[in-house]
């Protein structure tokens, strides 16, 4: 028996790992997310004939309370509210992982070793747990999603840190004259850690919360790993550690795709607030990141400008243009009339390329369409499409019309450089949240987009 | 080879697999992923289930119960929420 639940645990093991891989694109995600449910349910149903086991229907029972709970929540719920469900749910996990710890602690007959690793998950666990929960709140708004800053909070959280590891250790040498002693002493030692999650989520606010939620969905893992190996269990083992290395990684990229770093977003808010003012960045993006935004478009509207004719780039266009219409995405020109160095520029040089006239659009006839383009796709123009234009009486732009691709759902500039553009001022555009960069030269970086989006 | 040993090799592979597994993912899939790995680590109601199965007083049971109850939610929660952002993924017609 013992044998059939170890292989149940292998196989899940290997699901996980094939589902996650398979999350890492688009087009096979959900069927990544539906195979590791699958090692999901296999890991529970062979749990169950574990040799030695009690309590079955109790456990079924509150199983099937918690699965009807969980689901109905997590369909239920807003879709714009789905990160506090995942904080939620990640919290859920990290009380779990702590209420292991407790009672394998507490029964005091773990060997040594293992007691250190049962110390630590109960106490990365409670961490987790009400760190979650507080993220979950303020992203609920029960608590108001700015920062809460006091005097001394720094110091306050390392007090409290100290003192949990202080309690871990007196738990791991049984610092305690009884029995009853050493339960109390355990009781403590995860209060403690509990109060420390929820405030370290107090000074942090709102729009960082991906971020730590990333990150204690990484501790999490960690915690279950670190459990999996006290209990003896290989499936938590090999999983949980899964989970806590790639959700490190995960919180790393994340902080970086948001121009924040780790510390940043922890720390950022002690002593002052973050300024109002903050320094905009232009936010760079990889080809392939870029290629999947547009795959997966319905409507992707192009605006050209003189860097397309420097880079000679309209027949990558043009080639660019055919494999999104492949993929059934939608696709517009839109032609400024001032774009590139003489009027009319841009339209010779599509036409040259063999683009259908009919996809060319001048300003008037595009500009009420950028609403409902998921994309709009700048290739090479830069004042044509500068908001100042419109908002900015100092601008010397200010007054001519331009193509609005702010107003698009997300901008994507091709670009060969962070220069200024022809007129030699700053675009907002570039800078806005919707707006990312690739850099490079145009007929190289079309080229390769045309050739992540095949891949798509 | 002893079993600490054995753990140690398990701890460093699952480690490497798991930066592995998501080194190439685009932006865009970076929620769905850290979402994927929420519901992964609900693994935990294996380990819940152990102890659970293993309470001897009224008191061990009812916060092994608790252990499973925040389990399963974790693992049907984390799991149906990764779906339903997936969702969105397919497709317009």
């Amino acid at each position: 028996m013992e044998n059939i639940v170890q292989a149940s645990y292998l196989i899940s093991a290997i699901l996980f790992i094939m589902g996650l891989k398979m999350l890492s694109s688009p087009a096979t995600a959900r069927r990544g997310n539906l195979l590791a449910g699958l090692g999901m349910i296999l890991a529970i149903t062979f749990t169950f004939l574990i040799p030695g086991m009690k309590h079955h229907l109790l456990m079924i029972v509150v199983i099937l309370i918690g699965t009807a709970i969980g689901w109905v929540s997590a369909k239920k719920v807003p879709l714009t509210d789905m990160p506090q469900m995942v904080a939620l749910f990640n919290g859920m996990g990290g009380g779990a992982a702590a209420v292991i710890s407790y009672l394998e602690l507490s029964r005091g007959e773990v060997a040594s070793g293992l007691k250190l690793l049962a110390i630590l998950g109960g106490l990365i666990g409670s961490v987790s747990f009400s760190g979650s929960f507080g993220a979950f709140m303020k992203l609920q708004r029960l608590m108001g999603d700015r920062p809460i800053t006091y005097p001394l909070q720094k110091a306050f959280h390392a007090i409290l840190l100290l003192l949990s590891l202080f309690l871990g250790y007196s738990v791991f040498i049984q610092f305690a004259p009884s029995l009853s002693g050493i339960l109390n002493m355990l009781n403590f030692f995860f209060v403690v850690p509990l109060l420390l999650g929820f405030l370290l989520t107090l000074p942090i606010g709102g729009a960082d919360m991906p971020v730590v939620i990333a990150l204690f969905n990484a501790a999490t893992g960690l915690a279950v790993g670190f459990d999996g190996f006290a209990i003896g269990n290989q499936a938590m083992m090999v999983s949980g550690v899964i989970v806590g290395a790639s959700g490190s990684f995960l919180t790393y990229l994340m902080a970086k795709a948001m121009n924040r770093s780790i510390t940043n977003v922890f720390f950022g808010a002690f002593g002052k607030l973050r300024s109002q003012e903050v320094v905009k960045e232009m936010k760079a993006r990889e080809v392939e990141d870029a290629s999947i935004m547009l795959g997966f478009a319905r409507k992707v509207i192009v605006v050209p400008g003189y860097g397309l004719a420097v880079a000679q780039a309209q027949h990558k266009l043009r080639e660019f243009m055919d494999v999104l219409e492949d993929k059934g995405v939608e696709i517009k020109f839109a032609i400024h009339p001032v774009a590139g160095r003489m009027p009319g520029h841009m339209n010779v040089l599509l036409a040259e390329a063999n683009i259908p006239y009919d996809k060319l659009y001048d300003l008037e006839e595009i500009n009420p369409e950028f609403t409902t383009a998921d994309v709009a796709l700048i290739v090479g123009a830069n004042d044509v499409v500068n908001p100042a234009a419109e908002t900015d009486p100092s601008s010397p732009l200010y007054g001519m019309p331009i193509l609005k691709a702010y107003q698009s759902k997300n901008a994507l500039v091709i670009k060969r450089g962070r220069g200024k553009g022809f007129a030699g001022i700053e675009n907002d555009l570039f800078f806005m949240d919707q707006t990312y960069m690739v850099f490079g030269d145009a007929q190289d970086v079309l080229g390769k987009l045309v050739q992540a989006i095949k891949k798509t | 080879m002893s079993e600490i040993w054995v753990a140690l090799y398990i701890f460093i592979l699952s480690g490497f697999t798991g930066f592995e597994v998501i080194s190439r993912v685009p932006v865009i899939l970076h929620t769905p992923l850290m979402s994927a790995t929420n519901f992964i680590h609900g693994i935990v109601l294996v380990g819940a289930m152990v102890v659970m199965g293993r309470a001897e007083t009224t008191v061990e049971l009812i916060i092994g119960a608790l252990g499973v109850w925040l389990g399963a939610l974790n693992v049907v929660g984390g799991f149906a929420v990764t779906d339903r952002m997936l969702e969105m993924f397919k497709k317009g017609k």
